[in-house]
């Protein structure tokens, strides 16, 4: 655990050295995001309400997906950069250090420009709680909380997920930027919006809806049930096809080479 | 003590075709092309053994290194080093091995050269004295002690070598492998580099494979030399034994004061200029004490040189023998 | 004009050679078209009377869109561009017998049609077999479809004489990586890539018809879905011709100065 202490301040040091760069890929990460917001806040301008959700119960998601991926693409920005790790030799460094392999890959990169989504989530959020019509007792603020951590966490496995595969080949990886990018971007609205399909897809493969929808239905007071409550913690089983994934394309990268 | 027996090792390339048709029918069908890298290689190296691992580019040099380090599995063929196969026994293994990459470095880019040695000595777990007295040794050796703070983005490539070398060896590793450690450097630096591995190797006994293109680097440091082409050891030997091998032509260069001077039987021109003369000798037609008199008599010899063949020209004319 | 062609055909032919790639790419671009339908229809169904547009033309906003992203969207910055001016290759390029702002025009349109035409014509197809109302629908006559093209073109010269405009910019002042995030997701915010303009509140909507993006992807997607015809159309294509030039020209003046200040400073 220090070792990765030590490489959390390496990072922020060297991060913070670029300080223009710094400061305004925060802004434009900021503003992509913003963009984002600014889209769901005209539209419900005009609208009011869609599927039941009023505008700051849609911003509580909004808000959750952004500060999960946000949390996700901060600890494992190598894993989303990871092709470019494998094709500068930097891997195979990895490998020949006596430390476990996630565990060093993990530490090779922390990016701190992501706060620029995530203040922004959690501005978001400072606006929808209270107007939210949500009644905060504890066991709203805890499924809240499960809601942002489940939520990085089955993020994070996307990402695995996407390094694992670059381990096979380097073309086709965009279409995983359906699940991370897009689970952020279409994850701006409640996820039943886009039909009944796509919500079991969200469900039962990727369980993107787990931590964003079935909680938020909790929070609203639409579903009272304990298992809507903990539903994100489902999203954990995901881990497991995730790290299956990873094991069998490092397996693969140490028979073919690279 | 590394112990490799019957590597084969192949891999299978996709094939790129150019111009717009090949890459319309790519959209549909790929076609693939084997590649053995490796065919049926064995050696053994002793420890504290200086190896030097040469052959021409795609030989096979560095799927071996990989095989070596653990990041590759062979298809068949064993090896063994200090009892370990290094691909199961990944963790255990690399941490006895020390890796440099000539053209990829291992230190952190924008952090200063200390930190990056830092966070060496955490992944690798070494006590706090011990790294104290390994650093403190290192740094005089290579004589990088101001080099220290600064990042590694601002070192000039000999500088960043130096510290290379150093961070390879913090954990004080039996066995180092160095890829190309003196590509790009000026000659200061590989006068430098090479002398420090070979007091490394003479005062710690360290086991060094080195693969180079470079052949004052054979030159200097490897009393044995492998040498690799086309997947397959093709000669396993010392140098001097190797170069006897080769040509027993000599290089007669000589500076002088008069004119040029007629050369007997033996003696081939190879460059001449105002006052300096290089010539080729064999001598089975005429010895090097014979051409000297020869040469001496007609002109007067301000400084006088014999080399034997160099290493360079030796590996030349083995690529040529085996036609790789 | 031959070398551009010649360009053109490389780019092609390159991005065939990754057909997972130009698979992925496809399967991601038709994944982000029906999402977007389908967040459109639940707004749709909430409050049909607050629906600006008609659902069917949303639907081939949203297909046309997708399918002509590269030529659209502003984010589809040229980065060897970039990479020249931040590595000072810059200096080769006054050397060259070619005006620099040409080359790196004609570059940028080479590039965006090659990237668009290989997406276009699968998405168009799987856009008319989708059932309705996701369906494309096809341009009401020859007239609509013909100002459509026009539009087309134009907003291409808008678009890339602004991106002509933030290279210019990033030479200048050096300015890091996000300057061009925010310049682009600014000017494709407000050209209607996340929003038709016509759905924006009437106060945003009126600012944003004033700005040049309006002049971008805004105008042909409204001309193809039928939201803007007739005159109206001919109005907006007006727009789009002074709003290309005053960029052009904006862009050729910033260059002009800042090559000068490259020749004065050595660099």
């Amino acid at each position: 655990m220090g070792l990765y202490f030590n490489f959390f301040s390496m990072h922020l040091k060297s991060q913070m050295e670029y300080k223009t760069s710094f400061f305004f890929t925060i802004v434009g990460q900021f503003t992509v995001s913003f963009t984002s917001l600014l889209g769901v806040w005209f539209l419900f301008e005009r609208f009011h309400e869609v599927e039941g959700f009023t505008f700051p119960q849609v911003l509580l998601c909004f808000a959750t997906v952004l500060m999960s991926f946000s949390l996700a693409e901060c600890f494992g920005r190598a894993f989303d950069q990871f092709p470019r790790m494998l094709a500068n030799g930097e891997f195979d460094r990895v490998l020949v250090r006596p430390q476990g392999v996630i565990r060093q890959v993990l530490m090779a990169k922390i990016d701190f420009t992501r706060l620029g989504r995530l203040t922004q989530a959690v501005l978001v959020f400072g606006y929808a709680l209270p107007r939210s019509g949500v009644l905060w007792t504890w066991d709203k603020v805890c499924t809240l909380v499960l809601m942002v951590v489940c939520g990085s966490l089955v993020f994070f496995c996307l990402f695995l997920i996407y390094a694992a595969i670059s381990f096979f080949t380097l073309e086709g990886l965009e279409f995983m930027n359906i699940l991370t990018d897009g689970g952020r971007e279409f994850g701006r609205y409640p996820f039943s919006i886009y039909g009944e399909g796509i919500l079991k897809f969200l469900t039962y493969v990727v369980p993107l809806a787990l931590f964003q929808y079935y909680p938020l239905l909790y929070l609203v007071g639409r579903e009272a049930s304990l298992r809507y409550m903990l539903a994100p913690l489902g999203g954990l089983v995901f881990a497991v096809p995730a790290y299956a994934l990873w094991r069998l394309g490092l397996r693969n990268y140490v028979s073919t080479g690279s | 003590m590394i112990r490799v027996q019957s590597l084969n090792k192949t891999f299978r390339v996709a094939q790129r075709q150019a111009g717009l048709a090949e890459a319309v029918k790519a959209l549909f069908s790929r076609e693939y092309s084997t590649i053995q890298a490796l065919k049926d290689v064995s050696f053994s190296i002793q420890e504290g053994e200086m190896v030097g691992y040469i052959g021409p580019n795609g030989a096979g040099k560095s799927t071996t290194i990989k095989i070596m380090c653990g990041i590759l599995h062979p298809d068949s063929g064993t090896c063994e080093i200090n009892g370990r196969i290094p691909w199961r026994d990944r963790k255990n293994h690399v941490a006895t091995i020390g890796v440099v990459f000539g053209q990829r470095s291992q230190l952190w880019w924008d952090v200063p050269v200390i930190d990056s040695f830092k966070l060496l000595k955490d992944i690798y777990g070494v006590g706090e004295q011990v790294y104290r007295r390994n650093l403190d040794e290192l740094v005089e050796l290579l004589g990088i002690s101001e080099l220290l703070v600064k990042p590694t983005r601002s070192l000039s490539l000999g500088q960043r070598m130096r510290c290379e070398l150093a961070a390879s060896l913090l954990h004080q590793p039996r066995i180092l492998f160095l890829d190309e450690p003196t590509i790009g450097l000026d000659a200061v630096s590989k006068i430098a580099v090479r002398q420090f591995m070979k007091k490394l190797n003479q005062e710690r006994g360290t086991t060094v494979i080195l693969t180079t293109h470079d052949m004052q680097d054979i030159e200097v440091l490897a009393e044995r030399i492998i040498l690799i082409g086309r997947g397959q050891i093709l000669l396993d030997g010392s140098l001097s034994e190797l170069k006897r091998r080769s040509t027993a032509l000599k290089t007669i260069t000589m500076e002088y004061r008069g004119d040029v001077p007629r050369l007997g039987p033996g003696m081939k021109l190879v460059d001449s200029r105002e006052g300096r003369l290089v010539l080729e000798l064999d001598p089975a037609m005429c010895s090097a004490s014979e051409a000297i008199s020869a040469l001496a008599a007609q002109v007067e010899v301000l400084d006088l040189s014999i080399s034997g063949v160099s290493a360079e020209e030796m590996v030349a004319s083995l690529y040529q023998e085996y036609k790789i | 004009m031959m070398k551009y062609l010649a360009l053109f055909r490389i780019r092609f032919s390159n991005s065939l050679q990754y057909r997972a790639a130009a698979a992925a790419g496809m399967v991601t671009q038709f994944a982000w078209g029906f999402m977007e339908i389908f967040a459109f229809r639940a707004f749709y169904r909430a409050n049909p009377s607050a629906f600006p547009m008609e659902f069917s033309q949303v639907a081939s906003y949203i297909w046309i869109q997708q399918a002509f992203l590269a030529i659209f969207m502003v984010w589809f910055y040229e980065n060897e561009i970039f990479e020249a001016i931040s590595n000072g290759a810059i200096a080769y390029e006054l050397v060259r017998p070619m005006d620099l702002y040409n080359r790196w025009f004609a570059q940028s349109v080479a590039n965006r049609m090659a990237r668009a035409i290989l997406r276009s014509l699968p998405i168009l197809l799987v856009a008319c077999l989708v059932p309705p109302p996701l369906r494309i629908s096809l341009p009401a006559s020859g007239l609509q479809f013909a100002l459509f093209s026009l539009s087309f073109f134009l907003s291409l010269g808008v678009v890339v004489a602004y991106t002509m405009i933030v290279y210019v910019i990033t030479f200048f002042t050096l300015s890091p990586v996000g300057i061009r995030i925010i310049a682009a997701m600014l000017a494709d915010f407000l050209a209607g890539a996340i929003l038709p303009l016509p759905f924006f509140p009437d106060r945003a909507r009126a600012v944003a018809e004033l700005l040049p993006f309006a002049a971008m992807q805004n105008m042909p997607l409204r001309i193809y879905t039928g939201h803007i015809s007739g005159v109206e159309a001919l109005g907006g294509i007006g727009l789009q011709v002074f709003w290309f030039m005053v960029l052009l020209l904006l862009g050729r003046l910033m260059m002009k100065r800042a090559l000068r200040k490259v020749v004065v400073q050595g660099g």
